[in-house]
């Protein structure tokens, strides 16, 4: 019925080639959708990931501790190596690093977010908007040695904690255990502190994304019933806000994990798991063991989400 | 009316001024308890700033507004003892339905087995019963409404502000919604004040109008005297079909220059050799065009001494289709004297 009419009308459409191929496509969408999706669905489904499982499929081959070999035979023997008390520690350190820089980037970005969506005028909010993609447009290396140089023992921050005769307290935040360090460049606080600049801007805009589409009216609904503000803001702002913190805290946990060039960089030099793949797939080619520590963000991620999902964070959805 | 404490709302001398536009402009009324009070008025004449002013969610720039005869100047709607009902229902898309009616509640601390057993009261109150676990999103125009309704209503607020409640709904449903909200009103006997641009809506469900206009209040009237005594060109323009006279033409029909108004279901169309009753006025005409609207016909009649009327007549008769007026027909209206309202100048 269909092929018929279109038939018809291809017979009757005259005019330029151009025109005819448009009706030609417009009578049957179902060619125009197949056209439009099976490039993209090639690239994501071979290349894309198709390359990603090739990686997971060496995480179950494992490296001949002799020839230094990689035998391939199916086995969990090189996923049992990330338990052992070194590789545990690695994945420790970034998950707990990846947490407390998705907490920190969440709470300087949520007041951002809210007030570019209630208060800021089209002005002000096109102004935060740069200032908070203008970082993105500078190259990620420069930015994260331009850190290096606010942090060091001669950087900046030194400088202007003395002249304000307040070196003390930076040399007293440094002696704390674990998280202190010779000089801020080379401490943990280092690191987290440039995680937490480098990834800010992939926590603000999902965050300002959700609060844009809770209307006035709702706020105003919640003060009508008798809520304070703090009250509106625990029972309506943030569940509504929570898909938006959620889907930046994906980037933030999993760019955090994933990283290996900051905490090279700054901090003091022991592996993060990005660092730990680097090292085994590079100089130790220990592929296997590189893709297994792969995996690890990944399954990190999945628990993650579960964990998010069943306590309601995509309800509002 | 007369007594402070059955005021439930008054506003003396309320101004609200954003920037240099005067939203509401030296406004005064009095609202008795237990009355079911509309404001009405085209969009941006101020009656939707006068209910925000009410509810808390602006302040006046001048004047003061009495709750109950308290001053709520300062006060924000968290602490008024104020309930509204929005344009756009506002309810809670993370929330079920029986959380949203209970939100009130929860807020001031009313122990959990309460509060569900008030919010399905409620829920059964404005016929939404078993539905109090859906979510709003699974809701019809309609029934989000009622739940809005039922949220507002929970606190057993003094007064209820409604804006615009019924303006999304479509036709049938937003009359029988009209219907029941009067129904609601009667039986829980609080303050309603009702923003409407709709005057069937406002003539239909109020005890007394307030017309807006331009940030100014126009006439408060009940629906008959605004209907039937317009104060001004503009009320008897907005409310009910405009059918002015004045100069000329209110000369040679009416025998003064001065403005009046008739309403068109007043007049009634003769022949033009009709006899003319002492107590009527007369003026001769050509019916200009037609509207056809099954229970009634609407014609535009170009009179000869200049204007035009529009007049609405029943079709009460059985239809004998060859004897219909039609187009160009020359026509006599009449209407009793005492049907005319004069009409003051206009701002």
């Amino acid at each position: 019925m269909t092929a018929a009419v279109a038939a018809a009308a291809d017979e009757a459409g005259g005019g330029s080639p151009l025109r005819r191929l448009s009706t030609f496509l417009y009578l049957r969408p179902r060619f125009v959708l197949l056209l439009l999706l099976v490039p993209p669905l090639l690239w994501l489904g071979v290349i894309y990931l198709g390359s990603l499982f090739a990686l997971l499929l060496q995480s179950f081959f494992y490296i001949d501790e002799f020839t230094g070999q990689v035998v391939h035979e199916v086995t969990l023997r090189t996923f049992g190596e990330l338990f052992t008390a070194a590789n545990l520690s690695v994945i420790w350190r970034t998950a707990g690093m990846a947490a407390l820089v998705t907490a920190a980037c969440a709470t300087i970005a949520f007041p951002i977010a809210y007030y570019m969506v209630r208060y800021a005028g089209i002005r002000t909010k096109a102004l935060f908007y740069l200032a908070i993609m203008l970082p993105l447009w500078s190259s990620y290396l420069v930015r994260v040695y331009a850190w290096k140089l606010l942090l060091a023992k001669e950087g900046v921050i030194t400088w202007v904690m003395e002249q304000l005769h307040l070196a003390w307290v930076l040399d007293g935040i440094l002696q704390i255990p674990m998280i202190g360090g010779p000089s801020l460049s080379a401490s943990y606080i280092g690191t987290f502190l440039v995680f937490v600049y480098i990834w800010l801007p992939y926590m603000i805009l999902p965050i300002e994304a959700a609060l844009e589409r809770v209307p006035r009216s709702m706020i105003e609904a919640s003060a009508d019933l008798g809520a304070h503000p703090g009250s509106t803001l625990r029972h309506v702002i943030l569940p509504l806000a929570i898909p938006g913190i959620a889907a930046g805290s994906i980037f933030t946990f999993s760019l955090t994990l994933g990283d290996y060039i900051i905490p090279q960089i700054i901090g003091n030099s022991r592996p993060f798991i990005g660092m730990a793949v680097y090292l085994h797939q590079g100089t130790a080619g220990n592929i296997p063991l590189a893709a297994a520590f792969a995996v690890v963000p990944i399954a990190i991620m999945a628990i993650y989400l579960t964990l998010a999902k069943r306590f309601g964070a995509f309800d509002a959805l | 009316m007369s007594t402070a404490n059955s005021i439930a709302i008054r506003f003396s001398g309320v101004s609200r001024h954003f920037g240099e536009v005067r939203a509401v402009d030296d406004v005064s009324f009095d609202i008795a308890d237990g009355e079911f009070f509309a404001m009405l008025g085209p969009s941006g004449s101020g009656k939707t700033t006068c209910l925000r002013l009410i509810a808390g969610f602006e302040q006046p720039t001048d004047g003061a507004i009495l709750l109950h005869g308290k001053s709520m100047v300062g006060v924000p709607p968290y602490e008024r003892d104020v309930n509204t009902v929005f344009q756009d229902y506002a309810l809670f898309p993370h929330m079920s339905v029986g959380e949203n009616v209970a939100y009130g509640l929860m807020i001031r601390r009313v122990p959990r087995a309460e509060r569900t057993r008030r919010a399905v009261e409620m829920l059964e109150m404005v016929a939404l019963s078993g539905m109090a676990g859906r979510k709003p999103g699974q809701l019809s125009g309609g029934q989000r409404q009622r739940v809005a309704l039922a949220r507002a209503l929970i606190n057993q607020p003094s007064v209820l502000l409604l804006d615009e409640p019924l303006g999304a709904l479509d036709l049938k449903l937003r009359e029988q919604m009209q219907v029941e909200l009067k129904a609601i009103q009667r039986r829980v006997g609080i303050t309603f004040i009702y923003v409407t641009h709709d005057q069937g809506e406002a003539l239909g469900m109020s005890d007394r109008i307030a017309v807006f206009n331009k940030g100014r209040i126009e006439q408060i009237g009940t629906p008959a005297e605004i209907y039937e005594r317009p104060s001004s060109a503009f009320v008897a323009g907005f409310v009910g079909i405009s059918n002015i006279l004045d100069g000329p033409v209110a000369q040679a029909i009416a025998g003064s220059p001065a403005a009046f108004s008739i309403r068109p279901e007043k007049i009634r169309m003769q022949s033009p050799g009709a006899d003319v009753p002492a107590d009527c006025f007369s003026a001769a005409g050509r019916i200009d065009s037609l509207l056809y609207l099954g229970a009634s016909t609407r014609y535009h009649v170009a009179l000869a001494a200049g204007g035009e009327l529009t007049v609405i007549e029943q079709n009460r008769d059985a239809p004998d289709l060859g004897d219909v007026p039609q187009q160009g027909l020359p026509v006599r209206l009449v209407w009793q004297r005492r049907q005319i309202q004069p009409i003051g100048p206009g701002r």
